[in-house]
């Protein structure tokens, strides 16, 4: 019943003919620098509200997490002197010389790790808040992502807690709010896509940090990328998302990290729920049955 | 460079990705660090010491990269007998005078020279006359200094004891890992990577390069700093070279184009100086007094530039028989530079300003006397995209709340015109590699809003409209100025006109009419015009060149096609220097510019910057100067001496060589010198500038930590464009405080909680942000806390989204001599848990601490430095 | 004690996201549940001819029924397209299904009280009445065939989240629920019927309840971690409320509720109650399962470390 299933081609599965190749990012976190650059490209392109103007405390993060208001977010980690030392952590991203050419010292010279990473949403190839949505707002585009149709939304907010990521919300604010009232994310920016373009979070960041093309190149590449930092010595570096086979069949936009997933605020194991969905389903069959039999059973001697 | 610079720091980030090493030197931890293979914190205003501790190292360890040296620096030059330097009088030089605060250079000269030193520029450039308390030199840009002649003395071995080279062993032997620890904090083991990676990064193979912005030059000795960097750069042979150079991060977007065409009061176009009053009577007095025909180099063509702006500006008006109008020119009789002029408008001095794209009232030092200062003016224009604090602040400025100002009683008229965005007008902006870039208008402006170009096109027009008739004398230069642009749509002046007027053209000859291609065209007999000589070549061929956006990828890896750089887009100076004396390239891996024999001429990869057929091997006849007089090995063609100058014999006010000077609010007492501070910065002392004590003077203790100003990328600097933004001022919608949780113990400060902080000048509140990124340090065995503020946030101002306390307002006014710039990357104050009392009770509160550091108008300025340590 | 799990998260905030939902989705549980049970007892009622209980049990599903629609409505971002449910029927989506549950089993329910209302009506409606009145068995039927699906969804609909509580819930939810129908059905059985006609109330409610309650119990012991949301703070106190209501509304209606009326009633509204507080607590332990990055992080830890060992 779930649409759980292992799928490489997420867009052909929801009827598309002849999509084009499944586009994703690939974040690489190691060359983040923080600028936020995203955030605001994605915030201008998109014409999102302002989210608040409370200081967190959060490092530089004063944004807290992804929203409906939100859409790329960056997280700043300070991993202070004591901490780094105690854990063995590598205390920076080191990038691999080239062959041949000697470093005279690494990365543990700085004493204290700042770590930044720019999130959004997954574009999960079982993506729970497109499976969950009553309405149908949730589509899965000819790009492989997941977009949702603000004219149908209804605002019910399933699809928020569905998401194991938190990345969907339903959007605040007073009435007269631009799409107020229903649920709102990343729709790796599907407007510009459709014209050949660069999502503007990914155009607007610096470093190339946010790296956009066709899905399996970006795999390649972060692969690649990983296994050189592990050559420089950064034992920590990791890809999270990348896996056809993890719990969600793989993330459309998936991350390198430099610690592990929570310390992100990112689930370490996320499951899409309805792969569970066939059993619930089961259970609930089961439930009602009984439910139907015991009432049977409430009428077997009455009579008036 | 990370938080200020982000666009730019992807290069770092790809040099890094190549193998390049990072390594950031800064008090605090920010994003950059976060980036860095290395990270050194060190106190704030230190560097000096830390950068003179490298030079000892290079020196010491003989780790220079000698044949550059030798042959491209002026380490072999011989200095006067008469100089005495700053190891031998315990922090001066020979020639202070304590009277006036200045230096006589004579006895810093070229040996040879001394007596023209003194009738050189040096003089004739000229101080404020001893009377008016400030400092003035010369704003040297892209120009050396200018020497009589050429004819120097040289020890190529280097060991004559009056050699250059010899006397910076001497100066910084005292430079040791020890001593900078003692003022840095830096512990020897840190530095000692530093050194490593630095010498072993430069060389024939390699070259490393430095980057500063503000937290070098907002110094009392900021130019020093830059002196220092540029000291190391030329000893291991860094300079001219590709991955090389020292690299000043600009500011905002134009600063760069701001300078070239200058916005500043001792400038003209193209790093000309502005003729003085009583001094550069005639054109010729002004040219001698700029440049000597018998020194190397370009800048003896001075005449071709000066006459050709002259052109530019009175067209036909001026005439070889009128001097080409020279006459006309403004001619500076004082220091008029920006904190100056805030002087003079306190004391009445000043009618009305002009504000356009500045935020005093934030963004400049000592707010408080910034706003007291325009609150004395009869009429104010302010040109902003929004209604910033300084046009307001009159009716809801920090001084209304407390009392010490009354709207009833500021008889200021302002007047607020809304400005174009860059996004609203086609223009250049000049960056920091001199690249000019130009951008097209994406949408028109909105409402009122008009271009800066518009305001003074039609202001002038008005203006000459206006004295149409005017028959006097000083009218003249207004009614002859050549003022016709073509209009576009709403009466908004070709900006393409403009650039094309900057570049010049042939105004007689066969070529009358066309546009110049270089500047070697100039003509100093009035037959070429051109606004600004550096620039010209950038319309050559009639082609917009900085509008040119050739991709990276589909030309060479200098890429010349993308805008256009000055000199004749030249993307690397003195890029003789990237090839050996011989013309070979140091290195295949560094290869840039070199000699090519078969043909006689340059090639590489970039434009040469040296005469193209001049082989490596020529040699003038002596006495020879100019562009002539420049031998095959002499790359640095704008110099005098056609050498790197490892020290200045001339052109500095402080000094020919950096010496550690502490900043002049500093808890600590200098370990070098008896000599605590600059003895030649610029002061203002008075009441609404005062100082704090430093050691030796006794109250320092009520002002035990030092505190520094910077940005955070999501803010622009006094905010006009960021606090009014939504997308920004989310991303950091308060005024803050970095603290480390050492000092956060030290004084019962919380986390997210508030702190007043206070300097001489008054307390200001921020939360607080407790953050292992700022770490104590220890410094002469003391431990030093510094605090750091963002200095972005403002009181006042009309719908801005975020405000708060600006940490301008606990600034004091203290200044570089060179460049008249403030020292607002270090001072002293204290930092107490809990909000700042407001209204009356602020003032009352900020009074309690003068009277227990014993403040007077004349603390702190104490030009020589008494003995003693302060306890 | 269990030792506290030691966790990283991004300073303590949540990792996947409360649902945006108020009050109202915890009293649909509890109406649409109600309902459920009620219908079941209509029809029962109806083809074991027992009218008083059969009209209670019809008012009741279609109060809840309704109730629980408006309820449902009034908590949508965008009230005015709750048609847009409609346009789709998705078997992923608990909701989606739900919906069409709903959208089915309201009109018959309707229908089935509209022809006890009418019949108290003291003036005849002479055609109208006859309809409704030929009408009201087959769609009380039908709506009782549907309300198994009604009562038990609903457990799907909370289970298919990310949130941590729900999700650890998901085998036993629908069960809870499904019993929490019964008992609550039941109990307003029971208030609204003379003694005679409510035994089958009765003893719907007392099954209802040991169901409930037995599968609450194993609900917690197979929700590991995120058990805790439910023994803490204010889900703590609803289900704790809830056990004493339930089992104390069972006990009272087998006892004494067979032959006095007024503790019958008294007990009804113990088990109505008890319902309430049961679907309040699940609710809210749900919610504060997601808040605490905790439940997100620890057991999703546990599961890569049994996989890793495995
Ligand atoms: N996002 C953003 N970008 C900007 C601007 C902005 O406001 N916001 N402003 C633009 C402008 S106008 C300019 S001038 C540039 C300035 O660019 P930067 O110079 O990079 O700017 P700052 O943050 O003022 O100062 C840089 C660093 O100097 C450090 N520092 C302070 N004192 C010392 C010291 O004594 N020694 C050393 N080594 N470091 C010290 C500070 O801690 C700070 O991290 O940025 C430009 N770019
Ligand atoms: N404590 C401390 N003080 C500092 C510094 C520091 O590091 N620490 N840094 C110093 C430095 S480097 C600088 S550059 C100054 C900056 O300080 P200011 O120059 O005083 O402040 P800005 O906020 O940059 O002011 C620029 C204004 O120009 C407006 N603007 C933008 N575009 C246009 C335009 O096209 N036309 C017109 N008319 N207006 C426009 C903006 O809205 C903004 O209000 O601050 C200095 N002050
Ligand atoms: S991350 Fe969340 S919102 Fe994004 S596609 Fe996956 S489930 Fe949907
Ligand atoms: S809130 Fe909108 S997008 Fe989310 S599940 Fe409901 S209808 Fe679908
Ligand atoms: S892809 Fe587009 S919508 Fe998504 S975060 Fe980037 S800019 Fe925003
Ligand atoms: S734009 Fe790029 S570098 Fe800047 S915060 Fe976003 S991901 Fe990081
Ligand atoms: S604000 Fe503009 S000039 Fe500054 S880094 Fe960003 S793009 Fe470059
Ligand atoms: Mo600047």
């Amino acid at each position: 019943m779930s649409r759980w299933t292992r799928t490489a081609d997420p867009a052909a599965d929801a009827g598309w003919k002849n999509a084009p190749p499944r586009k994703g990012f690939f974040t690489d976190s190691s060359i983040c620098i923080g600028c936020k650059a995203c955030e605001v490209a994605c915030k201008e392109w998109n014409g999102i509200p302002e989210d608040g103007l409370e200081m967190l405390g959060m490092s530089y993060d004063n944004t807290g997490s992804l929203g409906a208001s939100t859409w790329r977010h960056v997280a700043f980690i300070e991993q202070p002197r004591r901490a780094v030392a105690a854990s063995g952590l590598t205390p920076l991203p080191v990038v691999a010389a080239r062959p041949g050419e000697n470093r005279s010292f690494d990365g543990a010279e700085t004493g204290i790790r700042w770590l930044m990473s720019s999130d959004v949403c997954k574009h999960c190839t079982n993506a729970a808040c497109l499976d969950v949505c009553p309405t149908g707002s949730l589509m899965r585009t000819e790009f492989g992502t997941v977009v949702v149709q603000d004219d149908i939304c209804n605002g019910c907010g399933y699809c928020i807690p569905a998401c194991p990521f938190g990345v969907i919300d339903r959007r605040q604010g007073p009435p007269g709010t631009r799409n107020v009232g229903i649920a709102q994310k990343c729709t790796l920016c599907y407007d510009r896509l459709g014209d050949g373009m660069t999502p503007a979070c990914a155009q607007a960041c610096p470093t190339q940090s946010i790296q956009y093309g066709d899905l399996d190149e970006l795999r390649v590449r972060a692969q690649h990328r990983v296994d050189a930092l592990h050559a420089a010595g950064v034992a920590d570096a990791q890809l999270y998302g990348a896996d056809p086979n993890d719990g969600i069949g793989g993330a459309g936009a998936f991350f390198l990290l430099l610690d592990e997933p929570e310390v992100y605020g990112l689930p370490p194991d996320p499951v899409v729920t309805t792969r569970d969905l066939p059993a619930m389903w089961r259970t609930a069959a089961i439930a009602g049955a009984t439910l139907l039999a015991g009432a049977a059973v409430a009428f077997v001697r009455a009579r008036s | 460079m990370a938080e200020c610079h982000p666009v730019g720091f992807q290069w770092v980030m790809e040099a890094k990705d190549r193998g390049a090493t990072v390594i950031h030197i800064d008090p605090r931890f920010t994003r950059t660090s976060a980036m860095a293979d290395l990270y050194v914190p060190l106190r704030a205003g230190s560097d000096i010491a830390f950068l003179g501790g490298i030079i000892n190292y290079i020196l010491s360890g003989e780790k220079y990269f000698r044949e550059y040296v030798v042959s491209y620096t002026n380490a072999a030059t011989i200095i006067s007998e008469d100089f005495q330097d700053a190891d031998q009088l315990d922090g001066f030089f020979s020639g202070f005078d304590p009277k006036t605060g200045t230096y006589d250079t004579t006895s810093w000269a070229y040996e040879g020279m001394e007596t023209a030193a003194a009738a050189g520029s040096r003089a004739v450039a000229g101080r404020q006359p001893p009377a008016q308390a400030g400092g003035g030199g010369d704003e040297l840009g892209g120009r050396g200094a200018a020497l009589p002649h050429s004819e120097v003395r040289r020890d190529e071995s280097l060991e004559d004891p009056f050699c250059v080279f010899q006397i910076l062993k001497r100066h910084y032997a005292r430079y040791t890992p020890e001593m900078v620890e003692r003022i840095c904090g830096v512990p020897p083991d840190q530095f000692a990577k530093v050194c490593e990676a630095v010498t072993a990064n430069s060389g024939r193979e390699r070259t490393t390069s430095w980057v500063y912005s503000v937290g070098w030059t907002q110094h009392s000795v900021g130019v020093q700093y830059i002196r220092g960097a540029a000291i190391i750069q030329l000893l291991l042979g860094n300079m001219g070279r590709p991955g090389g150079g020292i690299l000043a991060l600009r500011g905002h977007a134009s600063i760069q184009g701001s300078t070239d065409i200058p916005t500043l009061f001792d400038l003209l176009p193209g790093y000309l100086p502005m003729p003085k009053a009583g001094v550069h009577g005639s054109l010729d007095d002004y040219l001698t007094s700029i440049k000597s025909d018998r020194q190397k180099g370009f800048w003896t063509a001075a005449d071709t530039y000066v006459v050709s702006l002259l052109k530019a500006w009175w067209g036909d008006a001026a005439t070889p028989e009128n001097d080409f109008g020279f006459g006309w020119l403004p001619r500076i009789n004082a220091d008029h530079s920006n904190y100056q002029t805030i002087v003079d408008m306190l004391d009445g001095k000043v009618e009305g300003y002009f504000l356009l794209g500045q935020n005093p009232a934030v963004g400049s030092a000592n707010g408080k006397m910034q706003r007291l200062a325009m609150s004395r003016l009869q009429w104010l224009v302010v040109r902003d995209l929004n209604l910033i604090e300084s046009a307001t602040f009159w009716k809801d400025g920090p001084e209304i709340a407390t009392g010490e100002m009354r709207t009833e009683d500021i008889a200021t008229e302002v007047f607020f015109l809304p400005a174009a965005a860059h996004t609203e007008k086609d223009g250049t902006f000049t960056q920091t590699q001199r690249l000019l870039q130009w951008h097209h208008k994406a949408v028109e402006p909105s409402g009122d809003c008009r271009s800066e170009l518009h305001f003074f096109y039609h202001l002038g027009r008005m203006l000459r409209e206006r004295l149409e008739t005017s028959a006097l004398d000083r009218d003249l230069p207004l009614r002859q100025l050549v003022w016709e642009y073509p209009l576009l749509q709403g009466d908004e002046p070709d900006a393409e006109a403009v650039l094309r007027e900057i570049n010049g053209c042939h105004l007689s000859g066969e070529k009358a009419g066309q546009l110049l291609n270089s500047f070697v065209e100039m003509k100093a007999d009035g037959s070429t015009a051109g606004g600004c000589w550096i620039y010209t070549g950038v319309y050559s061929d009639g082609v917009n060149q900085s509008a040119r956006r050739k991709p990276g990828s589909e030309q060479s890896w200098v890429a010349p096609e993308w805008g256009w750089a000055w000199p004749m887009n030249r993307r690397i100076l003195y890029n003789r220097a990237s090839a050996d004396p011989a013309g070979r390239p140091w290195s295949e891996r560094k290869a840039y510019v070199w000699w090519d024999e078969a043909a006689g001429k340059w090639t590489g990869h970039d434009v040469p910057d040296f005469q193209a057929t001049k082989a490596p091997t020529f040699r003038p006849e002596p006495g020879i100067g100019g562009p002539d007089g420049l031998a095959g090995d002499d790359p640095f063609i704008m110099q005098s001496d056609g050498k790197g100058w490892l020290y200045a014999p001339s052109g500095l006010l402080d000094g020919p060589l950096p010496v550690h000077y502490e900043p002049i609010e500093s808890p600590l007492r200098n370990a070098m010198h008896t000599q605590q501070s600059n003895p030649t910065r610029e002061m203002f002392p008075r009441t609404e500038n005062l100082s704090s004590p430093s050691p030796p003077d006794l109250g320092a203790e009520v002002f035990p930590y030092v505190v520094t100003t910077y940005r955070l990328t999501e803010h622009h600097t006094a905010g006009g464009m960021s606090r009014w933004s939504p997308y920004l001022a989310e991303l950091q919608p308060e005024f803050f405080c970095e603290v480390s949780p050492e000092l956060a113990a030290e004084r019962g400060l919380e986390h997210l909680g508030w702190a007043t902080i206070v300097t001489a000048r008054t307390a200001i509140e921020a939360r607080v942000l407790v953050t292992d990124r700022l770490t104590p340090l220890t410094v002469g065995g003391r431990v030093i806390h510094q605090i750091g503020l963002p200095y972005h946030w403002g009181v006042g101002g009309g719908g801005a989204i975020v405000s708060g306390d600006s940490a301008n307002d606990l600034m004091g006014v203290s200044l570089d001599p060179n460049v008249h710039i403030q020292e607002s990357k270090a001072a002293a104050c204290d930092i107490q848990p809990g909000r700042r009392p407001t209204g009356a009770a602020l003032p009352r509160f900020v009074e309690a601490y003068r009277q227990r550091a014993g403040l007077s108008v004349d603390t702190g300025t104490t030009r020589i430095t008494p003995p003693g340590d302060g306890t | 004690m269990v030792p506290p799990a030691t966790f990283a998260s991004y300073y303590g905030r949540p990792i996947v996201k409360t649902a945006p939902w108020e009050r109202d989705i915890p009293a649909y549980l509890f109406l649409g549940g109600m309902a459920a049970g009620s219908s079941l007892l209509a029809a029962g009622a109806d083809l074991r001819n027992l009218p008083e209980l059969r009209r209670v049990a019809r008012i009741g599903a279609f109060v809840g029924g309704a109730a629980g629609t408006a309820a449902l409505i009034h908590d949508l971002g965008r009230p005015m397209r709750f048609l847009n449910m409609l346009r789709t029927a998705k078997p992923t989506s608990p909701m989606s299904v739900g919906t069409w549950v709903l959208a089915a089993y309201g009109p018959l329910a309707s229908a089935a009280a509209t022809a006890e209302i009418a019949a108290m009506m003291p003036r005849r409606l002479p055609i109208a009445g006859r309809v409704l009145a030929l009408s009201a068995r087959p769609a009380g039927v039908l709506a009782a065939a549907l309300a198994p699906a009604l009562a038990a969804y609903t457990g799907v609909l909370l289970s298919d989240t990310a949130t941590p509580a729900w999700h650890a819930a998901r085998r036993e939810l629908p069960f809870v629920f499904a019993g929490s129908a019964a008992a609550s059905a039941g109990g307003l059985a029971m208030v609204g019927t003379c003694l005679e006609q409510a035994a089958p109330a009765r003893r719907m409610a007392v099954g209802g309840a040991v169901v409930a309650l037995v599968m609450e119990a194993r609900m917690e012991r197979s929700m590991g971690l995120s058990a805790e949301t439910l023994h803490a703070g204010t889900a703590k106190r609803l289900m704790n409320a809830s056990r004493a209501l339930t089992a104390g509304g069972a006990i009272g209606a087998a006892v004494f509720g067979v032959r006095n009326r007024r503790a019958a009633q008294v007990s009804g509204v113990a088990l109505l109650a008890g319902s309430v507080c049961a679907r309040f607590a699940i609710f809210e332990a749900g919610q504060q399962s997601a808040r605490d990055p905790r439940y997100t992080v620890v057991p999703q830890r546990d599961r890569l470390q049994r996989a890793a060992n495995a």
